[in-house]
C-alpha cells in the first residue's frame, strides 16, 4: 500500500469521489437548457471514476487501475472533441443549442 | 501534513466543482473546470499516480479544456435565456442527487473486500530489483499486459478524430482545389495551337500563338488579334484554360 494513502486511509478518496460524482449528476439535471454545461458535468463524472480507479490502485498496489485510467482519459478526450464537433455543427446550421429545440427525431 | 494537503484538494476540487455546474457565465465554468482538473491531478499525486497527474494537468487542462473554452467563446450564444428553467429543475435534480449520494453512502456501509484476491499487477513497481518509477511501469504494463486495449484506443482516438474534421470541415464553393482527374484529361490540343505564319507577318494577325485556343481573345484588346472566330469563341471559351 501506498504511504500516503495509508496515512490517509481509502474512505476520503471514495468520499471526494462521490461527491463529484453526484455534482457531475446534478449538474445534468440543473442546467437541463445548456448543453456544454452538460459535457462539463460529464466531464466531472469522469473524473470521479478516475479518482476512485488511482485511489484502488493505490490502496491495493495494483497498477492496472492506473492503466484503465490511462484509457479513460483517452475515451473522454475523444468523447469531448466528437460532442464539440457535433455541437458547432448544430449551432452552425440552426443558429442555437437549445437542448430543447432538439426534438427533430420526437425523441 | 499529507492529510492537510489531501483536505486542502480535496476541498478546492469539490468547491470547483459545485461552481461549474453553478456559474451563471459559461467561461466561468470552464475556468472552474481547469482548477478542478489542477486539483484532481493533486489528489493523483497523493495517491502515487504520478504520470496520470502529469497526463491529466497536459491532455485535461491543455486540450480538453481549452477546447470547451474555445467553443464556449466561438459560439455566439445567449446564455440568460438557457438558464430560465433552472428553478424548475433544481428541486428534482437536488433529490436525484440526494437519492443518489445515499445508494453511494449505503454501498459504503456495507462493503466488504473478497476473500479471494488476485495478485497485485504491479508491472514491476515496487519490486526488490531495484528504484522503478511510476511511468516506466504503466509502460511495461501498457506494452505487455493491456497492447490491444492500448491499440483500441489509439484506433478510437483515430476515429474520433476523422469524425471530429469529417463533422466540422466546411467546403467553401470559392475555393481553389485540384482536381486530378480534368489534370489528367488536359491534351496538348486544348491548350497548345501551332501555326504556320506566313514570312513578314507578325503572330497577331493570325491570333497568337502557344496559347489556348480561344483563350486570349477576351483578355486582350478588342480586335488586336484579328477578328475572333466565332465558333471557337463560342465553344472552347473558358475550356483548356489552365486553371
Amino acid at each position: 500500500m501506498n504511504s500516503a494513502i495509508a496515512q490517509i486511509g481509502l474512505g476520503p478518496f471514495l468520499t471526494v469521489s462521490a461527491a463529484l460524482l453526484v455534482l457531475g449528476v446534478f449538474g445534468i439535471f440543473l442546467n437541463r437548457k445548456n448543453i456544454i454545461i452538460i459535457m462539463m458535468s460529464m466531464e466531472l463524472i469522469l473524473l470521479s471514476a478516475n479518482l476512485n480507479f488511482v485511489a484502488f490502485s493505490g490502496a491495493l498496489g495494483d497498477l492496472s487501475g492506473q492503466v484503465m485510467v490511462l484509457f479513460t482519459l483517452t475515451i473522454a478526450a475523444a468523447e469531448a472533441a466528437i460532442g464539440l464537433a457535433i455541437l458547432t455543427v448544430y449551432f452552425r446550421n440552426r443558429g442555437s443549442i437549445q437542448v430543447d429545440d432538439v426534438a427533430t427525431m420526437k425523441g | 501534513m499529507i492529510q492537510l494537503v489531501f483536505y486542502v484538494f480535496a476541498t478546492v476540487l469539490v468547491a470547483s466543482a459545485a461552481m461549474v455546474i453553478s456559474a451563471r457565465n459559461p467561461v466561468h465554468s470552464v475556468l472552474f473546470l481547469i482548477l478542478g482538473f489542477f486539483n484532481a491531478a493533486g489528489l493523483f499525486l497523493i495517491a502515487g499516480a504520478e504520470f496520470l497527474a502529469m497526463i491529466l494537468v497536459i491532455v485535461y487542462v491543455g486540450a480538453v479544456a481549452v477546447l470547451f473554452l474555445f467553443v464556449v467563446m466561438m459560439l455566439d450564444i445567449d446564455f440568460t435565456k438557457m438558464r430560465e428553467g433552472l428553478q424548475r429543475y433544481a428541486p428534482f435534480g437536488a433529490a436525484v442527487g440526494c437519492v443518489l449520494f445515499a445508494e453511494l453512502v449505503m454501498a459504503g456501509l456495507h462493503w466488504v473486500t473478497s476473500p479471494v484476491t488476485p495478485a497485485p499487477i504491479t508491472g514491476g513497481l515496487g519490486e526488490p530489483g531495484g528504484p522503478m518509477t511510476n511511468t516506466s511501469a504503466l509502460g511495461t504494463l501498457i506494452y505487455t499486459h493491456y497492447i490491444l486495449l492500448f491499440q483500441l484506443c489509439g484506433l478510437i482516438l483515430l476515429v474520433a478524430m476523422i469524425g471530429a474534421i469529417t463533422l466540422t470541415l466546411r467546403e467553401k464553393p470559392t475555393g481553389r482545389r485540384q482536381i486530378i482527374g480534368k489534370q489528367h484529361d488536359r491534351m496538348r490540343a486544348d491548350t497548345l495551337e501551332m501555326l504556320d505564319l506566313p514570312l513578314g507577318n507578325g503572330t497577331n494577325a493570325n491570333g497568337g500563338f502557344l496559347r489556348p485556343p480561344g483563350s486570349y481573345y477576351d483578355t486582350a484588346v478588342p480586335g488586336s488579334y484579328g477578328i475572333p472566330p466565332s465558333d471557337s469563341r463560342a465553344s472552347e471559351n473558358g475550356e483548356g484554360v489552365p486553371k
